[in-house]
């Protein structure tokens, strides 16, 4: 990293009281991001991507507790009192969320969700802030937008709803885009569109963006950074073309090799990962992965691997016997 | 080849049935006799009516005739003006009652599912309180007290609501809160007030709105028993409870007199209960698509 980063957030640890006890969701979570650049967060359910974000945008359940610091463009998110928060929240930070489905408010019209938004953060009068709309939704690839205006969420497809929420999380021109698994709830055809839209935007605003997903074939061409996140912690973190090329930690080799290849013969059974994320609110010896890891031995089981550079700085991974060969898996 | 066109037929058909559906003509007679009821209620000092409180003693429990439409009561009171004046009073304790419950009722049932913790706490005991209380002593220690008006009638009634309506607007506020879009607008930089006023109000509005219906029906009712007690509005006054209540006394010779109140309490109540289902319905998220 040699730019000041944007964001960088802090050893932030989130913790969830249940009834089974403390759950730590986000364990000592270190990254940073620069303007314009694009960090993908990689990981699977439950493992404590969405916690982190919501962590940086201070909307953690209410009885969650953070710590560490959370900094954004020189200001500390997690000690900023709320009023300074809430203009920050929209015009500098903002979020696409996973769902189109329920991210938008069903019963307003989009023109209404669009303008009260563009109103209330830029102060723009209604003649005005109208027009930025329509400007907004056939930026966002939607044909005859001025239509769209007087619809409905309902009256829209699932990839269309999805644009409506990039284009309102978009109209505040914020410097950093967070976008939550912005197309696990979208047809394969139309994810790949989503996600060239919202590498266009960001190219052509110049903002920085934090991609979340659970599959790694998103992040691969369309990231400079990628942080692979494993039971709340950072688990591997790389420049992306560095991390594809050489992966180290056997997680991350295991969530590649379950992608299913188009190349494979038909009716391949697909790699899965053995067994379950660890109980998060049991602390477990040694490295979490290490009950369902193939190169576990003797000292993964007694100590815990600490996420540290090995042979360039940039990448850096959290493992005794991290994968020596080149990344091409065929289990 | 007819089994063939007759399945074409009906495949043809099956599609627009579905929007119809929705709206039945019973609704639409509901709706009508509402309109019918109140249009009847607030033009009553314009219609060519004698004075609903004019006793005429020689005419006492007089048949239907060209003077009295509907006959006369047991003091000689022309029976469809006071059936029309008693509209007023029953419509207007009717109305006015649920609104204070809705208004109370709802915003606070809002606040207690938006904001959680101890506030909620605070308004569910309340309310829990408030609704343990057996309303009729309730009422009688209230009307005792303040004496018989209806504005008081109307408030307690009103407030005898706000339980009801508290809990519905707190269970849909409690499951839209956690909706994505809630959040989302919190991630855009939206206030506490501009969340539960513009993006949770409207949401909450429908379901509120049906049940505010049913309240309507459900207060008609409620104010016709205490008005048959002798506890809702003062005579001379009519109100169709009070009417119903007077009529007993002349059951064996006049049942007209009881009935007539009671079938026009009885369509009214059926119309605002057919109306609040249809629009309850319309509002069920398995059939709106949200």
């Amino acid at each position: 990293m040699t730019e000041s980063a944007l964001l960088s957030v802090e050893d932030v640890s989130v913790d969830l009281p249940t009834p089974r006890g403390n759950l730590r969701a986000v364990d000592r979570v270190d990254l940073k991001i620069g303007a314009g650049r694009t960090l993908g967060i990689v990981g699977e359910s439950g493992c404590g991507k969405t916690m982190l974000s919501r962590a940086i945008l201070q909307l953690l359940p209410k009885k969650a507790s953070l710590s560490g610091r959370v900094m954004f463009d020189g200001q500390d998110l997690v000690r900023l009192d709320p009023e300074r928060l809430r203009k920050l929240r929209g015009r500098s930070l903002a979020v696409v969320f996973q769902d189109p489905m329920t991210s938008l408010n069903p019963v307003l019209t989009i023109g209404t969700q669009l303008v009260e938004t563009l109103q209330e953060h830029l102060e723009l009068d209604g003649n005005v802030a109208k027009r930025r709309s329509v400007e907004l939704l056939a930026a966002v690839g939607i044909p005859a937008p001025e239509q769209r205006l007087t619809q409905y969420p309902h009256q829209l497809s699932g990839g269309m709803r999805q644009r409506v929420a990039i284009a309102i999380a978009l109209s505040c021109e914020p410097k950093l885009l967070i976008a939550d698994e912005p197309t696990t709830a979208l047809d394969v055809t139309i994810q790949a569109q989503i996600l060239d839209l919202l590498a266009r935007e960001q190219r052509r605003r110049h903002m920085a963006m934090i991609l979340i997903t659970h599959d790694l074939g998103v992040v691969a061409g369309r990231t400079d950074e990628v942080a692979v996140m494993y039971a709340g912690r950072v688990v591997e973190r790389a420049p992306t073309a560095a991390l594809f090329k050489k992966m180290r930690m056997p997680y991350t080799e295991a969530l590649l090799a379950a992608i299913p290849k188009i190349d494979a013969a038909p009716h391949t059974r697909l790699p899965a990962i053995s067994g379950r994320p660890p109980d998060p609110t049991r602390p477990i010896q040694g490295c979490s992965f290490s009950p369902r890891c193939r190169y576990a031995a003797g000292q993964c089981y007694r100590e815990k691997p600490l996420l540290a550079a090995a042979e360039s700085l940039d990448h850096q991974y959290a493992c005794f016997h991290p994968i020596e060969i080149t990344a091409d898996v065929d289990a | 080849m007819a089994t063939l066109e007759l399945s074409i037929d009906e495949d043809v058909s099956v599609s627009p049935i579905r929007r119809t559906r929705r709206l039945g003509p019973l609704f639409w007679a509901a709706i009508g006799w509402m309109i019918f009821v109140f249009a009847a209620a607030a033009l009553a000092s314009l219609l060519p009516l004698p004075s609903p409180t004019d006793m005429d003693m020689l005419e006492r429990r007089a048949p239907a005739s060209v003077l009295h439409w509907l006959g006369t009561d047991g003091l000689g009171r022309d029976e469809l003006a006071r059936l029309i004046y008693g509209a007023q009073i029953s419509l207007t304790v009717g109305l006015c009652a649920p609104i204070i419950g809705i208004t109370i009722g709802g915003a606070l049932g809002m606040l207690a599912g938006y904001f959680r913790g101890r506030f909620e706490t605070l308004v569910v005991g309340s309310m829990d309180v408030l609704l343990a209380f057996p309303p009729l002593i309730l009422v009688l220690a209230i009307i005792a007290f303040l004496g018989q008006s209806i504005l008081n009638l109307t408030c307690i009634l009103g407030v005898l609501g706000i339980p009801a309506f508290m809990r519905v607007a707190r269970a849909a506020t409690l499951t839209l809160a956690r909706r994505e879009f809630v959040i989302a607008a919190q991630a855009l930089g939206a206030t506490h007030a501009r969340i539960l006023l513009r993006e949770l109000l409207p949401n909450v509005f429908l379901p509120l709105f049906a049940f505010f219906l049913l309240g309507v029906a459900v207060t008609i009712v409620v104010e016709g028993a205490l008005s048959f007690l002798g506890l809702g509005v003062p005579p001379p006054i009519s109100s169709w409870g009070s009417m119903i209540g007077e009529g007993r006394e002349s059951l064996e010779v006049a049942p007209r007199l009881a009935f007539m109140p009671a079938i026009a309490m009885f369509l009214t109540v059926l119309s605002f209960n057919l109306v609040g289902d249809t629009l309850r319905a319309l509002t069920d998220p398995r059939q709106g698509a949200l």
